[in-house]
């Protein structure tokens, strides 16, 4: 099989992967997050941003080839992905002390696993209505960090396409598609692969919100790196995928 | 008001598929000065696409609005030739005459005022698009009569024939410039040359694309042929908007025929049967006289079925509007736009050559490249090599504007000097020179004898002069702007990075800016040309990169020596209170801590 190099370890890998998923399939965590393993990679958080051959490059989106020689945990790299996590948090308005998603969000545990401890930048506090119209679901776009999963997932998975985007630059947001503009107006349902893939607290379920308490959420378990792994397609002879 | 009518015959305009939605938009637009809600549905559903989406497009292009914006619409050109022209302050003058807030709509529904990246009048400006239609040489006699046009609701067309003239300037020629009319020569040639005989004199010539990459046409067209794919494209690139950059615009005005020459050329070369000229928005006004060129061309069997009797040789070129999106000059977001789609540069590979429209194989070039694969079509590529330097063979039009007696259009054989143009246009005290827009380098004296050519200062050609009068602080705060305004907001890094870089610099410019903001500035560059997803990211920091290593001074000179500055000024917040109270006693006052 071929194979490239991860930190100076040997990546086998298929045909037609890229450097993230090959990674994740042979048991290697790569920093990500607009990655999903159940859709085409996007290549737009570029926290999984790595060395190849030199060149800085999205490892998501870098196809697998034999002889490459990728750099991730590098303090150069890990340092840009601080940076990048600390974009995010400028951007929006993330207030994890009470936000509902404190435990399972994966910018927080992103955070908390490269160790951003500042807020490094001046933050933009922008002024983003939430849209609570629809009787369960919760659309809070304060904390959406743009990742475009639930589009993807609405398009592809629900076949709705519920949500996209608009603007551009700083002033790209979501939008939902219907005539109102307003969640209760379009066809999204509770079960939504849509729903369920956000990252972050943007897209919630409404009245479960501390059925788990903090403390023994996904993240405060174990920290993302050891759990991201647990998502990707593995063989089984290589982890249990707990 | 809108009504059906209207919009089936707008929508009769296009095909009925997703692909025409931003070409209905902006016709939409152009006839309601803004997308009625309940057109966007009606287009939603005629085109099979999902508001959201419809929407989202209208969202993504500045030229489009979803609210009204005014029965005259007018955007200020917003380059830094325009403002070193006195642009700002002939918009605040035309603001007061209208009694107007800059980007607001007037409460009558009557004018809406703002500004817009850089129009392509750099060597005319100031400058201003009326209703879409470029005004150049703003001068307040000129504001006065606009002013005075506009509270007298005179159509745009109806107003002076004079205020709409846009000036050539073509101040140098060479073998481009000096060609004759092309009207089937280069096809000849071409066709006599056969597909494989055309794409070698290519080679032969070793031209290289004129849009800034440089990357080998020959190389290109020859991948695109070998691709497989179900159809192929030839796309020429008249997305000209890197500030300071109009060369494309002349060559629309003066030298159409050799651009489709050269795109027929292309179709021939790798077998296409469909092209398409993607025309930015800001020239709009262009759209008219290339549509009759085009339909000449057709008549003359130089366009259409059997193209000049070669049965078999079909090609046919539709023109698509850009609506105000610089990142649509990337060659992979330039497809999705024609797409209809927001213009996102896609994840490379696979390439356009490869997967490019609707994911067939496709050649994108710039306007000029097209012109120069013409000419080598017609003479051979030998020729052609003779000229030039080792690595940049044939000529290379230029924009030339900023302080100079003769600002322009200058075609040069590759290898000229940065010195020897400012000689030919006549500038004097030059300081400083952008050198292909703000994406390209900034250099200052010292530098002049650099050559123009892919081995040294590798550009579209874009010269923007700054004599010694001027403050490159200035420049370096408009050129943040810009990218600030023309990120597409896909990835991170620029998205945020950009928007970072602009709060800074205000800050900087508003005397707040201590050596924190320098090394911000140098921690966001590092971030952007790492990471970000396209060359818009990774040169966006450049030009106050270059800026700060060369002139310095004229940003240290307005920092606080403070480490650490607020970006607010907590005395200056209590300025409205005191207005309000009528105080101004020292109770009214904080005195910032020495």
């Amino acid at each position: 099989m071929n194979s490239f190099t991860l930190d100076g370890t040997a990546i086998p890998f298929a045909p037609g992967q890229t450097v993230l998923q090959a990674a994740l399939e042979a048991g290697r965590y790569i920093p990500h997050l607009c990655y999903h393993p159940e859709f085409k990679p996007h290549g737009s958080c570029k926290l999984c941003t790595v060395q190849a051959n030199g060149r800085p490059a999205a490892a998501c989106t870098l196809p697998a080839q034999a002889g490459l020689v990728i750099v991730s945990d590098s303090e150069e790299i890990n340092g840009l992905r601080r940076t990048l996590v600390q974009m995010l948090f400028a951007e929006g308005n993330h207030f994890c002390p009470s936000c509902e998603k404190s435990g399972n969000c994966l910018l927080q545990a992103l955070g908390y696993d490269l160790g951003v401890v500042t807020a490094g930048f001046r933050h933009f506090f922008p002024d983003r209505p939430v849209d609570a119209s629809h009787p369960d679901i919760w659309l809070d776009f304060n904390r959406c960090i743009l990742c475009e999963l639930c589009v993807r997932a609405s398009c592809e998975v629900d076949g709705k396409c519920v949500f996209a985007l608009s603007g551009r630059g700083i002033d790209k947001h979501l939008v939902v598609n219907s005539l109102s503009g307003r969640l209760a107006d379009s066809a999204i349902g509770l079960d939504d692969k849509a729903v369920s893939v956000c990252p972050v607290g943007a897209i919630l379920k409404k009245r479960v919100g501390f059925a788990v308490p903090i403390g023994q959420r996904r993240f405060d378990i174990a920290p993302i790196s050891a759990q991201a792994l647990a998502d990707a397609p593995r063989p089984a002879a290589i982890g249990d995928g707990a | 008001m809108p009504s059906a009518v209207d919009l089936d015959t707008l929508l009769a305009r296009h095909p009925r598929r997703p692909e025409s939605l931003l070409q209905v938009l902006c016709d939409i637009q152009a006839v309601h000065n803004h997308i009625p809600a309940d057109l966007a549905v009606q287009v939603a559903e005629a085109l099979a696409i999902p508001l959201a989406r419809v929407r989202g497009v209208i969202g993504f292009y500045s030229f489009l609005c979803s609210e009204p914006a005014g029965r005259f619409r007018l955007l200020f050109s917003d380059d830094i030739t325009d403002r070193m022209a006195g642009s700002q302050a002939l918009m605040s003058a035309l603001c007061g005459r209208l009694w107007l807030e800059p980007g607001k709509v007037s409460e009558d529904g009557l004018v809406s005022v703002t500004t817009t990246s850089c129009i392509g009048m750099c060597d005319q400006g100031p400058a201003l698009l009326a209703n879409g239609w470029p005004i150049t040489r703003l001068s307040p006699r000129r504001i006065d009569t606009i002013a005075d046009l506009i509270r007298a609701e005179a159509p745009v067309a109806d107003w002076p024939a004079e205020f709409f003239r846009v000036a050539d300037h073509i101040r140098r020629r060479d073998r481009l410039l000096n060609s004759g009319p092309m009207v089937g020569a280069a096809l000849a040639a071409g066709l006599a040359r056969g597909p494989e005989g055309v794409i070698v004199q290519l080679e032969r010539a070793s031209l290289r694309g004129r849009g800034g990459a440089g990357f080998p046409t020959g190389r290109k067209w020859r991948a695109c042929r070998e691709a497989p794919g179900d159809a192929r494209y030839v796309v020429g690139n008249a997305d000209e908007g890197e500030p300071g950059t109009f060369k494309d615009r002349v060559l629309l005005t003066r030298h159409a025929d050799l651009l489709f020459e050269g795109m027929t050329v292309c179709a021939l070369a790798i077998g296409a049967r469909q092209g398409f000229l993607y025309l930015r928005g800001e020239y709009r006004y262009l759209l008219e006289p290339l549509q009759a060129i085009l339909a000449q061309r057709r008549a003359a069997g130089l366009l259409g079925a059997a193209i000049q009797g070669r049965a078999g040789f079909d090609f046919d070129i539709a023109i698509h509007l850009g609506a105000g999106a610089y990142i649509c000059g990337e060659e992979s977001a330039l497809i999705e736009s024609l797409e209809g789609k927001r213009g996102i540069p896609r994840n490379r590979p696979p390439f356009p050559v490869t997967h490019g429209y609707r994911q067939q194989p496709t050649v994108v070039d710039n306007v000029e490249t097209f012109c120069a694969a013409a000419l080598i079509a017609l003479s051979g590529g030998d020729g052609y090599r003779a000229i030039g330097t080792e690595q940049s063979s044939g000529t290379k039009v230029l924009s030339v504007s900023g302080d100079c007696a003769r600002p322009g259009i200058y075609e040069y054989p590759f290898g000229v000097t940065v010195r020897q143009v400012l000689t030919d246009c006549g500038a004097t005290d030059s300081q400083a020179v952008q050198v292909g827009g703000p994406s390209g380098a900034c250099i200052g004296a010292d530098e002049f004898d650099r050559r123009l050519c892919f081995e040294d200062l590798a550009s579209a050609g874009a010269l923007v002069i700054f004599d010694g009068r001027r403050d490159l602080f200035e420049a370096a705060h408009n050129f943040t702007e810009f990218f600030a305004r023309e990120s597409c907001g896909f990835c991170t890094p620029c998205r945020v990075g950009t928007a970072m870089l602009q709060d800074i610099m205000a800050k900087i410019a508003a005397g707040h800016g201590t050596r924190h903001e320098l090394d911000q500035i140098a921690q966001l560059a590092r971030v952007l040309q790492q990471s970000a997803h396209c060359g818009l990211g990774h040169s966006a920091c450049n030009p106050t990169l270059d800026m700060l290593k060369r002139f310095r001074p004229t940003f240290e000179r307005r920092l606080k020596t403070l480490d650490f500055e607020p970006a607010f000024d907590l005395d200056g917040a209590l300025a409205r209170a005191r207005a309000m109270t009528g105080r101004d006693d020292a109770g009214a006052h904080i005195r910032s801590e020495p």
